[in-house]
Order: structure tokens, then C-alpha cells, then sequence
């Protein structure tokens, strides 16, 4: 065995070991979150799994045009954008039983991502100002309009 | 099909036209009322977050009932509830230390008490206000009157021990927030102490005489009545004695606060100038007969409702038939107890045929009537309390 082998032996024996207890730091380390710090495990797991879900969940729900008009949707450009952003978290019955001009519907946007951990909308917010400032816009009314009566014969 | 026609106790015409899997529209919203156990008539507004209105005709009834109860949640409902393994913790700065009991402690500790009280949310009537106000659109129906049976949160507090500076009691409950995010309340809302400390104020456990239902806090709910009802957590986990104003999600601006110097209608006003609510404001409901009622001319109109207003009793209710031109006094009965819903009637007869509206109007015992227009626009339309109307007809 020549010199040259040897120390190339060594080097290997060396990084191997090396290796070796990197792993074991590695694994201790895993022993003690899970030990003390489970919740960061969690968190780290649990994430990805539940966007599976709701990514199972949108491609479960048909919004079939049955669908759209029981919850008070229209068809129109942005319908689209409106129903993969904004039906995630709370029912379509939540926009639709609004109205308001598109300043309204941006700061109702703005609350949401404010305090309600709703996410940034990009390029797509414009699309979805549209949508809701065209088919669910402010209708003039006053204080108290004519009542709307079924009438009956009664008892 | 056919366990759907079942379901719904009719026949439906066609159903074998109907393509497989398909449900008739409004059909999935009845079954999903059915499974929260309410009356299929209810009116649904919304239904991630719950929240579902009574017609006001369906509130009749001088005991609410709790399939005719108005559900206004703001998170998910909780699920699997083991109500034998529920605890309460009470915390926060002005208690000594941490306490937690069961649910079964809490029960057998200490003295219970029953009353009746009125829980109508901040928002009933928001649908009204011009320009629209953002939230459910609420007719008169959020608004209910239950028995509740349960402790009183004083005596809990009084074991708890709470220091001097105590200001606030806050709620927190099992609701996880729509987003799914773990970190986020849905809703953890509070009352003065003064409030807190109040005999009708109740850690309860009961409605109606029942387990108090899933949609309406199973196990374990706050109930302050008089209040908006966000103020009545539900789900009730903990307890928190505060030092100062309890700062949970839904106390900040603008949520269940109105401008304390007067705003125009739609315009904008600064944090610093928003109160938060606390007795809501007198009303009253003529729950029969329903609006549209026909009927022949001589017959005498018998009309009965209820009427409550906040933290106050209700000295008078009136009935016009005339918009408001002349009115005439109702029998009002009092209440069982303070901050229960008062009953009122009146015999009506009518001088000619026609369209009439029958419009009723309470005044609290601090000579405040509710107005027949609707109130001072407000950012997130709380505390309509317009006078409520029925049309009738006499041929």
C-alpha cells in the first residue's frame, strides 16, 4: 500500500465519520423537538397536507349553473377569479349579499387581508374589482322602501 | 331521489328527469338547516359562517324556541365536543392565578339560576341603511328570547379571586377561525365588569330547559343579555379578567362600534371616533299576524309582538295604522325578569277598506322611541331600530 493510498483511505475514514456524526447531531436534534418543541413538527407537516385538502375540496365542489344562481352569482368576465379566491374561507353568500362601488369592495379586500389572513390578489384584483363593482354594485333605495308583500286570507 | 322525497316528507314531480346527483336548488340549504335543527323556513344568509334569520313571524312564541333561534356564527363550529372532559379557564391580569374547572364542577359548585334574556345581534336590521353597510345582511329576525339556565359569572369570579383593577371580562371559544389557521380567534369579544359582575349575567349551561344546542354554544356559553349578542361567547373555553378594555378579535374598530359625533351616510370617520356598543336600543317586533294578512272589513284585528330595549325596560308600545299620523297605546306586559322581552297586544279595527301598513313603536322607561326611518347611518350598520311595520289588506 503506497502513502498515496493511505492518506486517501484516511480521507475517506475521516468523512465518513464525519458523515456519521452529522447524523447523529441530526438526530438527536429531531429527538428534542419532538421531545420539546413538538408544535414546530406540526406546522411543518400539517401545512402541505392541508392544501391537499383544499385543493381536494375546489375540485370537489361543481359550481354548476344550478349552483351559481342558488347562491346569488352571475356569469361574467372574473367570475372565475371570483369563485377560486373568494369562496375559500367564507360562503359565495357573503359577496353576494353586498353591494358596493369598487372603492367599497377594495376596502373590503383590504380589511380582509388586514385581519383576516386573506392573501395578496396580484394581477388578479383588478379582474375581480371589475366582477363585483359590475354585478354587485350600490342600487339607490331610501329609508324605508314599499314593504314586499305575499298576501294571504287570514284565519 | 326517493330518500330525498322522503327527507322532505313530499313527493317531487319529475324527479326521475332529474339527472343523477342533481339537488334542487335550495334543497341542500334545507337539509344542512334540518342538521343545525332548525325550522326549514329560517332564512339562510349565510352558510360558512352560519348565519341563518328568523322571519319574524316564526317569533311568536313568548320562549324562543331553538329550532326558531337566529344563528350568528363567526368561525367554524366546533366539532367532536366531549362535554364530560370541557374545562373552563379563568386568567388574565386581575385574577391572582390561573383557575380551571370542569364543566361538572362548575355545575355542582355553584348555586344555578335561570333567566330569561334577550340576545339580539348588533347588526339585526343592517339591510336597511343606505349606502349599504359590508356584513349579512340582516332583516329584524336576529334577535331571540331564551331561557338560560346556569351560573352566574359573579360568583365564578368571586371564587376565582379578581384584583382591584379588574375593567373588562373577556371571552375566548372553541370557534376556529374560517381560515383554518390555528393562530387566528374568530371571535373573542368582552363586557365591562360592571357587566360581568351583573346577577343575570350567566356562565350557562342550558337552554330552554335543554343542553344548550351545537349552533348555539354546546357546551358552554357567556350569556349577557341586553347587549349586542357578539358579547355572548359561545363554546366558552376561557375566561379572561382584564386591566383594561379586552382587546380580542372583533373589539378593534369598527367591529361592534358606532361613531360617538354623528357621521353622514357613507362617509368615513377615524378609530378615535367610534365607541363600542353596549345596551342596544329599544324595539319592538309585531310577530302576529305575518305581513300580507287579508280580511273582510268589521272584523277586529287582534296584533301581538314583543318588545325590549337593551339594558332598559319598555314603558309603552303604540300601534298607528295611519304612517305615523295618529297613535294608539298597546297592552304591554312587564317582564319575567330584567332584560327579558316584553309581550304587548291590541285589538285593531279598521274604518274602511284598503291597503293599510300596521306600524308598531316602543318607548324605553328613559322616554326614548324607536324611530320610523332608519337611524343614524353608522360604518358597519349596527343598531337599526327602526319601528317595524305589517302590511294588511281590507276587502
Amino acid at each position: 500500500m503506497g502513502q498515496e493510498e493511505i492518506r486517501k483511505l484516511l480521507l475517506t475514514i475521516t468523512s465518513l465519520g464525519v458523515l456519521m456524526l452529522g447524523l447523529i447531531v441530526m438526530a438527536i436534534a429531531l429527538v428534542l423537538t419532538v421531545q420539546f418543541q413538538p408544535k414546530w413538527l406540526e406546522s411543518w407537516f400539517s401545512q402541505p397536507e392541508k392544501k391537499e385538502v383544499l385543493l381536494a375540496e375546489e375540485t370537489e365542489e361543481e359550481w354548476t349553473s344550478e349552483r351559481l344562481e342558488e347562491v346569488g352569482l352571475v356569469e361574467g368576465e372574473g367570475l372565475q377569479l371570483v369563485l377560486a379566491n373568494c369562496t375559500n374561507c367564507h360562503s359565495a353568500k357573503l359577496v353576494t349579499q353586498n353591494r358596493f362601488t369598487r372603492e367599497g369592495w377594495l376596502q373590503v379586500i383590504r380589511w380582509m387581508q388586514e385581519t383576516q389572513g386573506f392573501w395578496d390578489l396580484g394581477q388578479n384584483e383588478e379582474a375581480i374589482l371589475d366582477y363585483l363593482s359590475t354585478h354587485f354594485a350600490p342600487e339607490p333605495r331610501g329609508r324605508r322602501m314599499p314593504l314586499e308583500v305575499e298576501w294571504y286570507s287570514l284565519e | 331521489m326517493a330518500s330525498l322525497s322522503a327527507a322532505l316528507g313530499t313527493e317531487i314531480v319529475f324527479a326521475g328527469n332529474f339527472p343523477t346527483g342533481y339537488v334542487p336548488v335550495g334543497l341542500a340549504e334545507q337539509d344542512s338547516l334540518k342538521s343545525l335543527g332548525k325550522d326549514p323556513a329560517l332564512k339562510v344568509l349565510n352558510d360558512r359562517p352560519w348565519n341563518v334569520e328568523t322571519p319574524i313571524h316564526l317569533l311568536d312564541d313568548k320562549v324562543t324556541p331553538a329550532e326558531k333561534m337566529f344563528v350568528r356564527n363567526n368561525g367554524l363550529l366546533p366539532e367532536n365536543i366531549d362535554a364530560s372532559a370541557w374545562t373552563l379557564a379563568v386568567q388574565g391580569e386581575s385574577v391572582p392565578e390561573e383557575k380551571n374547572y370542569t364543566l361538572a364542577e362548575l355545575k355542582s359548585k355553584f348555586r344555578q339560576y335561570t333567566y330569561q334574556l334577550t340576545l339580539e345581534c348588533g347588526g339585526n336590521g343592517r339591510g336597511e341603511f343606505y349606502p349599504p353597510a359590508e356584513g349579512n345582511q340582516w332583516g329584524q329576525g336576529a334577535v331571540s328570547c331564551a331561557l338560560w339556565t346556569g351560573i352566574r359569572l359573579s360568583d365564578l369570579l368571586r371564587d376565582a379571586g379578581v384584583k382591584k383593577d379588574a375593567v373588562y371580562v373577556g371571552y375566548y371559544g372553541a370557534d376556529a377561525h374560517l381560515s383554518g389557521d390555528p393562530k387566528k380567534e374568530s371571535i373573542s369579544r368582552g363586557i365591562p365588569i360592571e357587566k360581568a359582575m351583573q346577577e343575570e349575567t350567566l356562565i350557562a349551561f342550558q337552554m330552554n330547559g335543554k343542553d344548550i344546542p351545537l349552533a348555539h354554544g354546546h357546551p358552554l356559553r357567556l350569556v349577557a343579555g341586553g347587549y349586542p349578542a357578539s358579547v355572548s361567547g359561545k363554546w366558552l373555553k376561557t375566561i379572561a379578567v382584564r386591566n383594561k378594555v379586552h382587546d380580542g378579535s372583533k373589539m378593534e374598530s369598527p367591529s361592534y362600534r358606532v361613531p360617538i359625533e354623528p357621521v353622514e351616510p357613507g362617509e368615513r370617520t377615524s378609530d378615535d371616533n367610534m365607541r363600542i356598543i353596549e345596551s342596544m336600543p329599544v324595539k319592538s317586533i309585531i310577530t302576529f299576524p305575518k305581513s300580507g294578512a287579508e280580511f273582510p272589513l268589521g272584523r277586529t284585528l287582534d296584533i301581538r309582538g314583543h318588545a325590549w330595549a337593551g339594558e332598559e325596560s319598555v314603558s309603552k308600545v303604540s300601534y298607528s295604522i295611519d304612517f305615523g299620523v295618529t297613535w294608539q297605546a298597546c297592552t304591554l306586559e312587564k317582564p319575567v325578569n330584567r332584560f327579558a322581552w316584553q309581550h304587548f297586544q291590541a285589538q285593531i279595527k279598521f274604518p274602511k277598506k284598503g291597503y293599510y301598513e300596521v306600524w308598531a313603536m316602543a318607548t324605553d322607561d328613559k322616554g326614548r322611541s324607536q324611530p320610523m326611518v332608519v337611524p343614524g347611518w353608522n360604518p358597519k350598520g349596527y343598531l337599526n331600530n327602526a319601528c317595524h311595520r305589517i302590511a294588511v289588506k281590507v276587502s
